[in-house]
């Protein structure tokens, strides 16, 4: 009898155990948004000074997925050009959004992965679709899964169909297309958000036709998109007015806000821009209105907790470092001279391949005359000749 | 008696369960002071021996004991009951030190040096899991790749040796790494791309542009810093890039190397608004094996993270002589990096002895001398490991306060210049011009010119002459180019006259490039990374030749093994060449040409070949014209012909 109430009391704190656990299980909305992590890639693709504001527009993204909670790690930066270091910088290593310096978007630990004459379409493409030498380091790589909201970034100088990069070379739509049907078909992207802030920036997006992605632009086909404020000090334009007003909107965004993408659809009306920005969400399978903004600009990590006890008393075995063997090699150790000047004048060339000293030579053949002439004697030489 | 019997077994299992929370608890707590113990180990010592220091100097000679103390309170700590530590961890040290030379110009010279010991071994298939002070990110490095030595500085700005002297860790303009590979490397090239990458990871540069055409195996420059007895020149490889990019991405990862990273010690100051703003900014970072003691039976790993920075006294000083750290680098300082064993602040007062050229405050009473580029140089000394050091406003400004404008510095005995000659943009000539400024002595240089291929080097034009005579070098390698291959590689041992010039030349053509290859702003010219010279200039004081004696770190870098004379490299300015850029826009300018010429010329003639030919009635006049339409309205059909 006493043993069944004690068997009794176990099961019973058993079973509220396995309740708890399943109560937590039926949480399902909690990770309605079906990614669990979150990847940007910002690209500045114009060289050269004055093209500073373009700079500034990716800088100013970076930023703000950043405060937002993407970690560098996770932020596949692209600068053409080096600004904030520039000798025509009138104060190194900033890079400002507004006017009299107040906002400076380059920050002080900033990690760019491409920079200057990286940023290549072929770069671009390889960092997107994953096809990158096998020794390119982790930083350089965009290391995302079919779980992974990415966020793409870009900005420079474009045009109906087309996007410069550095001057010299240009992406059309329909390569940016097939490489986002690619990273679909290699399940690189849960959802994909794609903002482009050139001149015509909505033929940019025409194309694609792979699922779960959204996308804005600047200005529509037709359009030039404009920049927004010179700065006298700096003496260049700093930001283009639909990331300036993009930037304004991202700051006010914090990890657990609730704006969604309706208002992202919102910023920069055409009175404010100057030119009309466009968006597209036909190939995005759920609705603009229930996607938050920190889906793609924040990394707001989901948690599951688990009520089983994990032990963690076991004494991790420590991996002897030092093998018996240290006290094998004692011969005594120096320094080298650094300019051994006797030891490099009679330093020996290097001998390319093997070959036979020169009187070698000379004696065999010797050696064969004088076999000839012993065999057949001088007087034979007539038959010869 | 139902309850009782339900009671027992329950206080039973609460007991078991307290007994097992006791256990873990246990062990929790043997673990948690032991790892506290060590991250503390280093600094009890280090302020031990600061105690003991402050003991014993206090007149003109600073002695320095820290090195056999440290190493006997550790040897001590380890002798302790093996509850603390059952495995005796490699011992590893940090220390961190500021060197400030105030410069006659009114500039200020600053250069920090941040070095960590580690008594470990990397080779010989060895798995260090266990990191304290040494960053795990450039263990891995050295294990993985079997680096031997590994050099890299990023550089923006270049060295006016003429103005500033000779700094402590010299650096060319742009990108440079070097690297020695152990002997059991079997495809060195190979490792080398593969470490270049790495390396552009972690310091967020564009090192992955080194590729064979920038890369070169000195044959006689670049010998190991580090101990060792194997110098085969097969297992180094030289490259810069000398027009890579300086700025806050680099400096944050080199940063976090440290093992305060920026938030206490010396780093503090590294805020890059500051150090951007400046005259020269060089970061590099040296990691080399040395000797674990005097007897050098065993080796440690020495990881050297420097930075070399002068502010312009215009730009950064407005115009006055007067420099303080918070001018410099808006911080004042608060605290040494806990870990440090030592963290000392110098500043160079040789030029300076009874104060008067400039005002130094707070005023120390510790000095230092030491052996520093063929000099017997003295400092004011601030160990920041001592509280008093930092007074009653808890925090420590240096002010340097220059009174006179006077003095001249003296004349550094080596320096180096080099440019390019000639016109047009077929040919052109090198210079490079190698002063030596002692009275009396001659010396021998050794001369390191890495030229990319598009200039095809003419190497039998190659003269070398000092005091219009020819100078003879008794060393000479030369490696050709091959196209889109390697680049020249130029090696020579040249003996430079006292009080000379020599001046080596040798003309060069410009190739021309594919369309692709060329970069996206080709107009702004092609650079040739800096010559490189190695010398051994003669010292004015005998050097100090222990290797393993404890000095402050700026001296210890280059081992000297002879008292008479100091090894030295200096860099020359990178060269910047423009190489004959073809049309970018002639595609688009044909396709106009083309197009035009179709449309008229053939555009024409076709028309003239298809069109059929009729005679055309003349059209009626202009008064028939009306009057037709004036007949249309009143109803009459037809036309007046």
């Amino acid at each position: 009898f006493t043993l069944s109430i004690y068997l009794s009391i176990y099961l019973s704190i058993y079973l509220s155990i396995y309740l708890s656990v399943c109560l937590s299980d039926s949480a399902g909305q909690f990770f309605s948004s079906g990614h669990t992590n979150n990847w940007a890639v910002l690209v500045c693709t114009s060289r050269f000074w004055f093209n500073y504001r373009h700079v500034a527009n990716t800088l100013s993204v970076y930023r703000s997925v950043k405060r937002l909670g993407i970690p560098d790690s996770h932020i596949v930066l692209m600068l053409a050009d080096d600004m904030a270091c520039n000798h025509r910088n009138p104060k190194p290593a900033t890079v400002f959004s507004h006017k009299n310096m107040e906002l400076n978007v380059y920050g002080d630990d900033v990690e760019v992965d491409y920079r200057g004459y990286e940023v290549t379409v072929e770069n671009f493409l390889r960092v997107l679709t994953g096809r990158l030498p096998p020794s390119t380091p982790r930083s350089k790589r965009l290391l995302s899964d079919d779980r992974s909201n990415i966020l793409i970034y870009l900005t420079g100088h474009g045009g109906n169909g087309f996007l410069k990069f550095q001057d010299s070379e240009e992406i059309s739509n329909v390569e940016l297309a097939d490489a986002f049907e690619q990273m679909w078909q290699k399940r690189r992207y849960n959802e994909l958000l794609f903002i482009i802030d050139t001149c015509q920036g909505a033929s940019m997006y025409e194309r694609f036709y792979s699922p779960n992605l959204m996308a804005l632009a600047s200005s529509q086909v037709g359009e030039d998109s404009l920049s927004h404020q010179p700065d006298l000090a700096i003496g260049v334009h700093l930001m283009d007015r639909y990331t300036f007003y993009l930037l304004e909107f991202l700051e006010d965004i914090h990890p657990a806000s609730k704006a969604n993408m309706n208002d992202l659809f919102k910023v920069c009306p055409k009175s404010q821009c100057v030119s009309t920005p466009g968006h597209r969400t036909d190939l995005f399978l759920r609705d603009p209105g229930s996607v938050l903004i920190t889906d793609f600009f924040g990394s707001v990590r989901k948690v599951e907790i688990t009520t089983e006890a994990i032990d963690l008393t076991d004494p991790i075995k420590e991996v002897e470092e030092r093998p018996a063997n240290g006290d094998v090699h004692k011969e005594m150790h120096s320094y080298v001279d650094q300019l051994p000047v006797s030891e490099i004048i009679h330093q020996k060339p290097k001998q390319k391949d093997w070959h036979p000293p020169d009187g070698f030579i000379l004696g065999l053949w010797t050696l064969i005359l004088l076999v000839f002439f012993q065999t057949y004697g001088v007087k034979h030489l007539r038959h010869i000749f | 008696m139902a309850a009782h019997r339900c009671c027992f077994p329950v206080w039973l299992f609460i007991l078991c369960s307290f007994s097992l929370f006791i256990i873990a608890g246990s062990q929790e707590t043997t673990v948690a002071p032991e790892q506290h113990a060590s991250v503390l180990d280093n600094p009890q010592t280090a302020a031990e021996t600061a105690e003991q220091t402050a003991g014993e100097s206090g007149g003109v000679e600073e002695r320095r004991w820290e090195g056999t103390e440290v190493r006997d309170a550790a040897a001590q700590k380890q002798a302790e009951p093996a509850v603390l530590q059952p495995t005796p961890q490699p011992k590893d040290d940090f220390q961190e030190e500021l060197v400030v030379r105030p410069l006659h110009s009114g500039d200020i010279y600053a250069s920090f040096q941040f070095r960590t010991l580690w008594e470990t071994d990397f080779m010989r298939g060895n798995k260090v899991s266990h990191y304290r002070l040494f960053p795990k990110s450039l263990g891995q490095v050295i294990s993985k790749f079997s680096v031997r030595e590994l050099h890299i500085s990023f550089t923006q700005g270049y060295w006016r040796t003429m103005q500033w002297g000779q700094p402590y860790l010299p650096s060319p303009p742009g990108a440079e790494l070097w690297v020695w590979f152990q002997d059991s490397v079997t495809d060195v090239d190979a490792t080398w791309k593969e470490l270049t990458n790495v390396l552009s990871g972690i310091f967020c540069a564009s090192l992955n542009f080194i590729d064979s055409t920038n890369t070169v195996q000195p044959s006689a420059s670049f010998k190991p810093l580090g101990i060792g007895n194997v110098t085969d020149h097969r297992f180094l490889r030289y490259a810069t890039l000398p027009r890579e990019i300086v700025c806050t991405e680099n400096l944050t990862p080199w940063k976090k190397l440290l093992p305060c990273g920026s938030k206490a010690g010396l780093a503090v100051l590294l805020k890059s608004e500051k150090l951007f703003h400046s005259s020269f900014h060089s970061q590099a970072v040296h990691i080399r094996p040395v000797c674990q003691d005097w007897q050098c039976k065993t080796t440690s790993w020495e990881l050297r993270q420097t930075l070399n920075v002068v502010f312009d006294l215009h730009n950064s000083g407005q115009g006055k002589r007067e420099w303080s750290l918070f001018k410099m680098f808006s911080r004042t300082l608060t605290e040494a990096c806990p870990l440090a064993s030592s963290s000392k602040i110098y500043i160079d007062i040789t030029d300076n002895p009874e104060g008067e050229q400039f005002e130094l405050s707070p005023a120390t009473s510790l000095l230092s001398q030491a052996m520093v580029l063929g000099d017997r140089r003295t400092f004011s000394v601030y160990d920041l490991t001592q509280q008093d050091t930092f007074g009653s406003v808890r925090s420590l400004n240096l002010l340097i306060r220059w009174k006179s404008t006077e003095g001249d510095m003296l004349r550094p005995l080596l320096h180096a210049e080099r440019y390019v000659a000639g016109y047009g943009l077929q040919t052109g000539e090198i210079h490079t011009l190698m002063y030596n400024h002692h009275p009396y002595r001659s010396f021998p240089v050794l001369l390191l010119d890495s030229v990319p291929w598009y200039l095809r080097l003419y190497i039998h034009t190659l003269t070398v002459t000092s005091k219009g005579k020819d100078n003879k070098p008794s060393y000479i390698h030369y490696q050709p180019s091959k196209d889109r291959v390697r680049p020249h590689l130029l090696e020579m041992l040249v003996q430079l006259p006292p009080n000379s010039v020599t001046e080596v030349t040798v003309q060069f053509e410009r190739a021309l490039l594919k369309w692709t290859e060329y970069t996206p702003d080709p107009n702004h010219g092609f650079y040739v990374g800096s010559s490189v010279i190695s010398s051994l200039v003669p010292s004015t004081v005998a050097m100090d030749t222990n290797s393993t004696r404890e000095r402050p770190l700026f001296s210890s870098f280059f081992p000297c093994k002879e008292e008479s004379s100091y090894f030295v490299r200096v860099y020359t300015e990178p060269l910047l060449v423009n190489l004959p850029t073809p049309d970018f826009s002639m595609p688009y300018n044909v396709i106009c040409l083309t197009c035009t010429v179709v449309a008229v010329g053939y555009g024409s003639l076709y028309n003239l070949l298809t069109r059929s030919f009729q005679i055309e009635e003349p059209s009626p006049g202009l008064a028939k014209r009306i009057a037709n339409v004036i007949r249309k309205m009143r109803g009459f059909p037809g036309t007046m012909g």
